[in-house]
């Protein structure tokens, strides 16, 4: 680990501060990824501003929803007795990655800019174009049975790891930014790219720019959603393919429908080709069947990884069939 | 710098770089807190942080200034084992024993948690207040520490028993 200088602040003012006045800083979080990737010499920051005092509280706001702020620990999100209740796929989502030792520590802001755990991403002796832009990547013909197969490009095909921010997206949840300029907000789902050429640009952030919180609109239909995660084992271990789902019925007809995906995006892949083929249909197997092919058409697989796109086809319907029959027997629950 | 360690005021100074986990066996000498994989991934080197467990190789000792930290030799109380260390020993939850002061002090704070009504991944019912151990919850709970000898019937039999419930499914 290269040396650097640490900070404490109490809020988020001192935090831009200080950013802005030290060179090549990095704000510091639980450090679940990013103390790893120092040690590896992956990120070399020359300045840690520890930010884990800032609000971790969590608040009801006017319009209905919840206010979470992002130093809160993913262990408190998830148990949190309003977020089990009113929006069950973002516990559940939480839940089912890292293990208790890391929900302890990490925030939830931490949690949407962790980094990929891409293997030759952390392999300084490999070639990657996230870590040095323009080096190549040795992903691409190497071992990528855990790397994506949507929004990919030829420069990078690593998957984003969060389980939280696919929850997030589903949820339409926003950002709270602050920065040198002020304050802004942001969908959660505009807050990471696609690689494109420049897969070393992850987050749709401005320099010294820290996110304080995120906030959960209200959404009723959120109270039967569901996040449903396959790996190669049965816990502690990222996702081969994740999917949070959440159906709102009108009679037959599907009124409204939030489908996303983890475990096969270059980022948290909200399913809006899939999503505008439900929307208004009858809602049949075969509404469903056309809907995720719609979605899965865009999926660019390789070799190690081509088997993502029938296991994402299989999980996808299966969780929409099971919202349908919860959706049946549940009423106005 | 300061922090409490099994109940006394500890004070270093160390580099920035240093890890909780190196702080307590370079500095502290209290090397029962193992070094496994030293990159959050076996849980040998966890640690209770104002009661709750944490991976010590991946915090910095700078971070936790000022906390009350309890590694496995602060688990005895006056010569007395720990429940969840007698069980261990009564259930064979080791083999080669480097993983167990990561299980016991994972075991502790899994109980606190439980205790304060945090749900699994397996739970069924998220919203209910109550919750219901069962073999499948402490196994989920307990899935961040790894025991390379596959000790774990003895693992689970011995935490299942610290309990002092009843554990059936």
């Amino acid at each position: 680990m290269r040396a650097f200088d640490y900070h404490q602040v109490a809020d988020s003012e001192q935090a831009i501060e200080q950013a802005v006045r030290r060179r090549q800083a990095k704000y510091l979080g639980g450090g679940t990824n990013l103390v790893d990737l120092m040690r590896e010499t992956v990120e070399r920051p020359q300045t840690l501003i520890d930010v884990t005092r800032l609000s971790r509280d969590i608040d009801e706001t006017a319009e209905g929803g919840l206010i979470i702020g992002a130093a809160a620990t993913n262990a408190a999100l998830a148990g949190d007795a309003r977020i089990r209740s009113r929006y069950p796929l973002l516990s559940r989502a939480i839940l089912s990655g890292a293990s208790a030792q890391i929900r302890n520590m990490a925030t939830v802001g931490g949690n949407l800019l962790q980094r990929t755990r891409c293997a030759y991403f952390y392999d300084v002796a490999t070639r990657c174009n996230k870590r040095e832009p323009g080096a190549g990547c040795d992903a691409l013909e190497g071992f990528h049975r855990y790397h994506a197969i949507l929004g990919t490009s030829s420069s990078c095909i690593a998957t984003h790891p969060s389980d939280m921010a696919v929850a997030l997206a589903a949820l339409d949840a926003r950002i709270h930014l602050r920065g040198p300029e002020g304050e802004r907000q942001l969908a959660v789902t505009e807050l990471h790219r696609e690689p494109g050429e420049r897969s070393d640009l992850e987050a749709e952030l401005q320099p010294e720019e820290l996110i304080v919180a995120v906030e959960l609109p209200p959404l009723p239909m959120a109270v039967r959603s569901e996040y449903r995660k396959v790996r190669d084992r049965a816990s502690y271990a990222f996702a081969l393919v994740s999917v949070a789902s959440m159906v709102e019925l009108d009679g037959e007809t599907i009124q409204n429908v939030r489908l996303a995906l983890g475990g096969v995006g270059t980022r948290p892949w909200r399913a809006w080709r899939a999503e505008a083929a439900l929307r208004g249909q009858p809602a049949t197997e075969a509404t469903f069947a056309a809907a995720v092919d719609a979605e899965l058409a865009a999926a660019r697989p390789l070799p190690g990884n081509a088997f993502k796109v029938e296991l994402a086809r299989r999980l996808m319907i299966a969780a929409l069939s099971q919202r349908l029959s919860d959706a049946r027997n549940g009423g106005d629950a | 710098m300061q922090w409490t360690i099994n109940g006394q005021v500890r004070e270093a100074e160390v580099d920035f770089r240093t890890s909780l986990l190196d702080l307590l066996r370079e500095q502290f000498q209290l090397s029962g807190t193992k070094k496994g994989c030293n990159q959050g991934a076996c849980g040998a080197c966890t640690v209770l942080v104002d009661g709750e467990r944490i991976n010590a190789c991946l915090a910095l000792a700078v971070q936790y200034q000022g906390r009350e930290i309890t590694t496995v030799e602060g688990l005895a109380e006056r010569g007395t084992l720990h429940p969840v260390q007698a069980a261990f020993i009564e259930h064979d939850g080791f083999q080669c024993g480097y993983c167990t002061p990561g299980q016991l002090c994972s075991a502790v704070g899994m109980a606190g948690e439980f205790e304060r009504g945090l749900p699994s991944a397996v739970t069924q019912d998220l919203a209910a207040a109550d919750l219901e151990w069962s073999r499948d919850e402490l196994r989920e709970r307990m899935s961040g520490n790894l025991c390379r000898c596959g000790a774990y019937n003895g693992i689970a039999d011995a935490i299942a028993a610290s309990l002092g419930k009843e554990v059936v499914r």
